[in-house]
């Protein structure tokens, strides 16, 4: 092999075609198809009294109107409960359009076809629905209280309560010569795709096939759940996921509402039909999360380290349950990030809200669990006047503990096991990039400027590559050409060089040759989806093998070809030569061309493969018995268990004297996901990742009034940060490989975000001297606590009053 | 998010476009950059029957700086007023607020006077042109009148241009020698809407200041002049007491609560930015009239 490519940090090849307009998104997809539009609830509860049409029917360019009596068959029921969980006692999915009652404003009630989005909405405006408010429940107080009912069939609105227990936590917090209390609470936000949902649906009806366009992080999954709504054969649907502007975990639910209406309409109108989502859509009818009040207790010793933790928390998890309780679940176990309490118990509540549902979205439930465990370390390390970096170590699992058996069960059923790490390593690290012991003298010349500035911490472990499996099939042309496909999707992880970085090395070809094709079902029937950061876990090692596959049949027609044997052939640059003699050799090209005997020479490479090209055995048949024709191979990449990839961030904050202001000066990342395929995308997605941290940290929530009104749906008041608010982020790396899967690896995409609005609330904290126990924070809420403390209403920290004593 | 149908038009003149306001009256409304106006219609928060874009109306895309003000068309776009050298050196308080206005993209499109007639309390230019007491030029069928800034803004979203009428100018006045400008505004992201804004103007004669105003973004319902002499004026900007000022501008401003930020806290913010806006603005005073000494 010539340059190893497995490595490299080479430029996404992807990014001339996208950045230059040439991508294809959904939107760019299906001109003249018909465009749908939806009439949503303006309500958060309400029972539909009335639905009155008749005042859109005659505007020109109506194709079809449908309500929910409209519906037939599967597509009239409720859509699918995608992951049940026996503590799921009380789940609700929501029906495509709603029949008789409405559970959060957007929710979809009215379809409109017509000729052109325009019209469409047009109509939208003239339809009248007549409502019976019912009193909205928003925010988990309000659930919790059950003053009212989101669905009667959920008392309480609870929707689902565990608890899980290693040991006995409130035994040790009791027994433990310190105990502290701790209060918690983190709003709600969403991920903002550039390109919202969007499904175009193709029926062919002379085939009696569906094709499905749509921009989801599944194209497996959509394809399955619209097939067996529209009681169609799986064969007879085929779902295509194209250049997709981000996905973060909203498009990984699925069959969103309109993926199965879009498809349904347009068989049924027997024209092809697209939903584009707009933005307003993407804030009221996709999807939210984040939203947790928490309660820890805590027991430690003299050094700080954890007796006993006992946490319970109450999840909002919006109106419906279609995702099951993923996200919570991963709160309550990814919580203890790298640490190993003496015993643990955590218990939870979903509550039902009339709000937007909540499902994934990037760090799935981890920051929540992060921001839990890391103020609580921050909490301990105040209490005993101790380095908050060294109450974190003396709470560290270590190395040679690995693998690490946490006795809980992770998101996916399995044991809650981490394979490798060392966090120690990562702190050595991270408090040397940060100047960590420098740090009083840093605070010292700022204080002496007349600045306040705060240093902040936070540790995790992030479950990755979950299962069940990914595939990866590798095809060489006779050209040359190496096709690769496997079928989850790509949403910006920059797959297309990933991949073909690890098929160019496991196959010995420039990796110009080699080509690769994501989510789409005609070219991998077998996927789960890109989402968990397991793309590269599981489809980099399903392709590795695939290409594995590969090689060995290139060198053994090879060897036959070139009567040697297999073990003195290398394949360079997409030639398989004997080492040591390169003029003997063949392209794999020409393999294929030998692998796959012809009857027709419709070119010359054909020519070479006919039956009269040259001399045969005719003793045997012209495709071996345990053969198949072609140069090309497929296999399946099945983990036992979820990878544990890990990181520890620091920031240093400035907070205004006057104005609360709160301004990010640096912000330090290390991050372990194992051996690196392309340093660079993992530098990206840790960039973007701390980016959409920095975001939910300081900047974006949904502001639910009373009523069930998102009061900010919109990018004017939705304060996604912009460039210039997301920090420079300096990162390095440590590599402690997964000893879980061939190449190594661990999954890096959600990982950024995950510690970042815990590392805020700690650096803010460390300015201002008095605890932070509610994120985000904007400057005036910074503002207000600075008041309430002046006002003795907020105690300080003891270090503070230590300090200014 | 698509807009109500409506009937475009594309007039080539001032008298063009304004024959078509005078038809549809109610019904129509004019466009130039957009910046406001398109979202309003896409996510249909007003649904006019007649759009009239005055984009291909020659003669009001020029920027004019006499001795007593700078005049800029209606197609005037901000960025070309923020980068016109000659405008910056006859009235400083363009630029210095131009600059907060959102971001380069949207400076490149959007127009000075489209964001004036909007009336937005939140907008930056409007404060400018009542500080720097300037008139919008406004043109109907019926003729052409002169509106000074401070009867032009009636409310929040509302000024006194007619139904019929397009503001095709606006004409920003300039200071008097030794005049100092200075503006700051604090938002929650670079480029946002401000939680709260101010332009300040601080005149100093002999070394002493003698005059000291200042207007105020998103803290007042329409923009108005603050006279803050009273506070400043006697002292030499060393000495002079910026608190006092800023106490009278906490007092003088009544912001709005909204989802960003408390009233309360607006009003904090006020003063802060005048306490540290009035002394650049007074010291660039003295810096303005050595130098125009030194031209002179």
């Amino acid at each position: 092999m010539t340059t190893k490519l497995f490595g490299a940090p080479i430029t996404r090849r992807e990014d001339p075609r996208l950045v230059s307009g040439n991508g294809k998104y959904l939107d760019d997809l299906g001109a003249g198809a018909l465009a749908a539009a939806f009439v949503r609830s303006p309500y958060a509860h309400a029972r539909i009294v009335d639905i009155d049409v008749s005042g859109a029917l005659d505007v020109e360019g109506v194709v079809a109107i449908y309500t929910h009596e409209d519906l037939d068959g599967a597509v009239a029921d409720r859509l699918p409960l995608l992951i049940p969980h026996p503590a799921l006692t009380a789940p609700m999915v929501a029906y495509p359009l709603a029949p008789t009652h409405v559970k959060h404003v957007g929710e979809p009630v009215v379809m409109v076809v017509a000729a052109d989005r325009y019209v469409a909405e047009d109509a939208c405006g003239r339809i009248r629905v007549d409502y019976e408010q019912l009193p909205p429940v928003v925010g988990v107080e309000a659930a919790r209280a059950a003053t009212h009912l989101v669905h009667e069939e959920a008392p309480g609105n609870v929707a689902a309560h565990l608890v899980q227990e290693v040991g006995d936590a409130r035994a040790a917090v009791a027994a433990a010569p310190h105990r502290l209390e701790l209060d918690l609470f983190i709003d709600r936000s969403a991920s903002m795709p550039m390109e919202g949902k969007g499904v175009l649906a193709q029926w062919n009806a002379d085939d009696q096939m569906m094709r499905i366009y749509s921009s989801t992080q599944t194209a497996t999954g959509v394809r399955a759940s619209v097939a067996a709504k529209l009681g169609l054969p799986l064969a007879k649907v085929e779902c295509i996921a194209p250049d997709i502007g981000g996905g973060f975990g909203a498009k990984i639910m699925h069959p969103w509402a309109e993926e199965v209406l879009v498809p349904w309409a347009a068989r049924r109108l027997n024209r092809d039909v697209k939903w584009v989502e707009d933005r307003r859509e993407h804030f009221i009818s996709s999807t939210h999360e984040r939203s947790q009040v928490q309660h820890v207790e805590v027991g430690f010793d003299d050094d700080g380290r954890v007796l006993g933790l006992d946490v319970t928390f109450w999840h909002d998890n919006g109106a419906y349950t279609p995702y099951g309780i993923i996200v919570p679940i991963i709160t309550s176990t990814q919580l203890l990030g790298p640490y190993k309490p003496g015993a643990y118990r955590v218990e939870f509540f979903s509550l039902y809200t009339t709000t937007v549902i909540v499902t994934p979205y990037r760090g799935a439930g981890r920051p929540q669990g992060v921001y839990a465990m890391e103020r609580t370390m921050d909490a301990i390390a105040d209490y005993l006047g101790k380095d908050r970096a060294d109450v974190r170590s003396a709470n560290f699992i270590l190395p040679e503990e690995m693998p690490y058996d946490h006795g809980l069960l992770f998101q996916d059923g399995r044991p809650y096991k981490y394979d490798s790490g060392d966090f120690p390593g990562s702190l050595a690290k991270l408090k040397a990039l940060v100047g960590w012991d420098e740090w009083a003298d840093y605070r010292a010349a700022a204080e002496a400027e007349g600045r306040r500035v705060g240093l902040g911490i936070g540790c995790y472990v992030e479950g990755t590559g979950v299962g069940p499996y990914e595939g990866g099939h590798v095809q060489v042309e006779t050209s040359g050409r190496v096709n690769v496909a496997t079928g989850l999707t790509t949403q910006g992880q920059g797959h297309q060089t990933a991949f073909a970085q690890i098929v160019a090395d496991e196959l010995g070809v420039p990796i110009d040759d080699v080509y690769v094709t994501t989510g789409d079902t005609r070219k991998m029937a077998y996927a789960v989806g890109t989402f968990a950061s397991r793309a590269a876990v599981v489809s980099g090692n399903a392709v590795a093998l695939a290409a594995r596959a590969v090689r060995a049949k290139a060198l053994r027609l090879a060897a036959n070809a070139l009567e040697v044997d297999e073990a003195d052939l290398e394949i360079v640059d997409g030639i398989v030569r004997v080492v040591g003699s390169p003029e003997s050799a063949i392209p794999l090209g020409t393999l294929s061309v030998l692998s796959n005997p012809l009857r027709y020479a419709f070119d010359e490479a054909a020519k070479a493969a006919t039956q009269f090209a040259g001399a045969a055995d005719f003793s045997k048949p012209p495709v071996a018995d345990d053969e198949e024709p072609g140069l090309e191979g497929r296999d399946f990449f099945s983990p036992t268990q979820s990878t544990f990839a890990n990181g520890m961030h620091a920031a240093i904050v400035e907070t205004d004297p006057v104005t609360a202001e709160i301004t990010i000066l640096r912000y330090c990342v290390i991050h372990d996901c194992g051996n690196l395929i392309n340093p660079m995308i993992v530098e990206g997605q840790v960039h973007g990742g701390v980016g959409q941290g920095v975001g939910g940290a300081l900047y974006e929530r949904m502001v639910y009034d009373d009523a069930g009104q998102l009061l900010n749906a919109s990018f004017m008041d939705f304060l996604m940060p912009y460039a210039s608010e997301v920090p420079h982020v300096e990162t390095d790396h440590l590599m402690t490989p997964s000893p879980l899967n061939p190449l190594g690896v661990k999954g890096a995409g959600e990982a950024g975000c995950i510690p970042v609005t815990a590392v805020i609330a700690s650096a803010i904290e460390d300015a201002e001297g008095f605890p932070i126990r509610s994120m985000p924070i904007s400057p005036v809420e910074l503002w207000e606590l600075r008041r309430r403390h002046a006002a003795g209403e907020l105690p300080s920290l003891r270090r503070h009053t230590a300090a200014t004593s | 998010m698509k807009p109500s149908p409506f009937e475009y038009h594309a007039p080539r003149s001032i008298d063009a476009a304004v024959a078509v306001l005078a038809e549809v009256g109610h019904d129509g409304k004019v466009l130039a950059g957009g910046q406001s106006l398109i979202p309003i219609l896409n996510m249909r928060l007003a649904s006019p029957a007649h759009l009239v874009d005055i984009n291909r109306v020659s003669g009001l895309d020029t920027v004019e700086v006499t001795a007593e003000h700078v005049r800029i068309g209606a197609l005037v776009r901000h960025a070309q007023l923020e980068h016109h050298d000659g405008a910056y050196a006859a009235q400083p308080l363009l630029r210095q607020a131009l600059l907060n206005v959102a971001h380069p993209v949207i400076r490149n499109r959007g127009t000075t006077v489209g964001s004036i007639a909007h009336a937005d309390p939140s907008g930056e230019m409007p404060s400018v042109l009542v500080l720097t007491a300037g008139v919008v030029e406004a043109t109907s069928v019926r003729g052409t009148r002169e509106i000074p800034a401070a009867e032009f803004f009636l409310g929040p979203l509302e000024s006194c241009l007619a139904e019929d009428e397009v503001a095709t100018a606006v004409r920003f006045g300039r200071f008097s020698p030794g005049t100092g400008t200075a503006f700051q505004e604090i938002a929650r992201r670079h480029g946002d809407y401000a939680l709260a804004g101010m332009a300040a103007v601080v005149t100093v004669r002999d070394g002493v200041i003698t005059e000291a105003g200042a207007s105020f973004v998103s803290l007042t319902a329409t923009p108005d002049i603050l006279d803050l002499s009273a506070a400043l004026a006697g002292a030499t900007p060393e000495d002079a007491d910026y608190a006092a000022a800023a106490a009278l501008v906490r007092d003088h401003v009544d912001p709005d609560a909204d989802i960003h930020a408390s009233a309360e806290y607006r009003r904090m913010l006020a003063g802060a930015i005048a306490e540290r806006l009035l002394p650049v603005a007074a010291r660039r005073g003295i810096r303005q009239r050595s130098e125009q000494e030194a031209t002179a």
